[in-house]
């Protein structure tokens, strides 16, 4: 076991920032934390990292104590903080030989972990670090973060404000990471990136809503969705809220995901209903839900 | 939807030193329209937006916001538009009231109408219990459903929203996206970026920003059409490759 949680409590004075949270990542797994702001993500990060004590519950990373051995765990674990935290008034390569030279290694001597990431910000190596653009800020962070070659890796939203096409990039990039044995704990608002995961925890308000695979959580999952669509998207909405044994409607791009109260729901019955609604180009069709589907369920069952 | 162009934009380019930001881009976009403005980090998107709400002059082009010229009339544009970002938006160690009496007073409204609004958006948000609590104590997504009411104060003609959704959940941003269809539908333009391609999916007409450059805009309808594909992420994958 890699990571193990269990039980985590942490309050800011009155606010819960995370209740009773347990979990735990096995040895070279891809673990994600999906969540919106404010959910505790970068709580349990902290705590993970020992740069805060929860108040209640125990936890352990690569085998050592949060508490106890702290200091053991620094030496073994590579933490990239939701903001950037680098020296913005170094140059690229002077940030990356500090934090080499601070955790009492070189540059050349891991190289191989970073090459990959650093190449591409290479040619920027003599430009300050306040100087570079969101993409570099991220990948010169990502390299200090593995320069010293950490048995577990904590990314704290690396991705949030990224562009879709960087995004994709970011998660190849875990991936082969994750192939040299590295264990990676990240977190991420993003719903669609849950499926890059070997296993998941949603979580909202503080509180673990599901714990499993990707794919466990999608098969375990027993409402029925449906897609709708028609010629006013808008109109739709409406007339599909007040249609009455609706369960959720939302919207999922150009389409509407609906659930029906009943379980014995005929889509024949909801195409008449939309039709006398003078709603056109009715499409209804049954898909497999996404996460996002089953994150938006969970956090209004629990609310 | 009306035909009437409220922002018009006419080869604008920035430049800073020998660095092309904003490369000679033209656009209109239609009274009560919601314009989605995508693009990569770094593409140049918020460069021409600053240029856009009248905080940084053009190097060279033209472009005009609710009928004022943008380096001419900063002051008139700035009074015509509203503005929120994901970044800044509110004070978080003022209360609900207090930023909305702030930003009330900023646009120039008089005490009677700041109270009107208050009272009104405290309704419409459902606020009550809250209205006295730090701004910072609210969730984000009520944050950012206040700060995007808060840009709507002086009831402007184009509203701008930088990445409004970013970190919100799922259920609060498709909350915050049915706000912007009932502003729209108002007859508000919202000009709008997000990183969320299924949030692309919502808006009327869509640009897509690459190295400096609108290299796409239509519907997300027609520009899946023209790309054959089935989802405004993969028109963005296709286009969007590879850049800083």
């Amino acid at each position: 076991m890699s990571i193990k949680v269990q039980n985590i409590s942490k309050s800011y004075h009155k606010f819960k920032a995370i209740e009773a949270i347990s979990f735990e990542v096995n040895q070279g797994e891809l673990f994600g934390l999906i969540g919106p702001d404010g959910a505790g993500k970068t709580t349990i990060f902290r705590i993970l990292t020992t740069l805060l004590i929860a108040n209640e519950g125990t936890a352990s990373v690569a085998g050592y104590d949060v508490i106890t051995d702290y200091k053991a765990i620094r030496n073994s674990v590579g933490y990239m903080p939701g903001k950037f935290s680098l020296y913005q008034d170094l140059t690229v390569e002077e940030n990356l030989n500090f934090f080499a030279t601070l955790f009492g290694t070189t540059i050349t001597e891991n190289y191989d972990l970073i090459k990959e990431i650093y190449i591409q910000i290479e040619p920027f190596k003599n430009r300050r670090a306040a100087a570079l653009s969101g993409g570099m800020k991220q990948k010169l962070a990502l390299c200090c973060a593995l320069i010293h070659k950490p048995k577990v890796l904590f990314l704290d939203e690396p991705t949030t404000g990224v562009d879709p096409v960087s995004r994709k990039e970011f998660w190849e990039m875990l991936k082969r990471l994750q192939k040299k044995g590295i264990t990676i704990l990240v977190s991420t608002p993003y719903m669609d990136e849950a499926a890059l995961c070997d296993r998941i925890a949603l979580i909202q308000n503080g509180k673990i809503l599901r714990v499993d695979s990707p794919e466990n959580i999608i098969k375990k999952y027993d409402k029925k969705i449906y897609t709708v669509q028609s010629k006013n998207t808008y109109q739709l909405l409406e007339n599909l809220k007040n249609y009455p044994s609706h369960y959720s409607v939302f919207a999922f791009g150009e389409l509407i995901h609906y659930i029906d109260k009943n379980s014995d729901f005929n889509p024949k019955d909801l195409n008449n209903y939309l039709q006398e609604n003078n709603q056109t180009a009715i499409q209804i069709n049954h898909v497999l839900p996404t996460i996002e589907d089953i994150f938006m369920d969970l956090s209004n069952i629990n609310q | 939807m009306t035909e009437e162009k409220i922002i018009s934009v006419n080869n604008l380019t920035k430049s800073f030193g020998n660095f092309t930001a904003v490369d000679s881009i033209s656009f209109n976009v239609n009274k009560g329209e919601i314009f989605g403005f995508l693009g990569a980090n770094g593409a140049g998107k918020t460069t021409a937006m600053k240029m856009l709400i009248g905080i940084s002059k053009p190097t060279s082009g033209e472009a005009s916001v609710a009928g004022h010229d943008i380096k001419i009339n900063t002051e008139l544009v700035k009074k015509s538009i509203g503005y929120m970002s994901q970044k800044f938006s509110l004070y978080d160690d003022l209360t609900v009231r207090e930023n909305i009496t702030f930003f009330g007073g900023i646009y120039g409204l008089t005490r009677n109408e700041i109270k009107t609004k208050t009272a009104l958006l405290v309704e419409k948000l459902n606020l009550h219990e809250m209205a006295n609590q730090l701004v910072g104590s609210l969730p984000l997504g009520w944050k950012q459903k206040l700060s995007f009411s808060v840009a709507l104060l002086h009831e402007p003609k184009i509203v701008f929203l930088d990445e409004p959704t970013g970190g919100v959940d799922p259920i609060t941003r498709r909350q915050f996206w049915e706000m912007i269809y009932a502003e729209a539908h108002k007859g508000t333009t919202i000009f709008v970026t997000t990183h969320y391609m299924d949030e692309a999916e919502y808006c009327d007409r869509v640009s897509i920003m690459v190295d400096g450059k609108i290299e796409a805009l239509d519907s997300p309808k027609n520009l899946k059409k023209l790309y054959n594909v089935t989802s405004m992420n993969e028109v963005f994958l296709k286009l969007a490759r590879n850049i800083e």
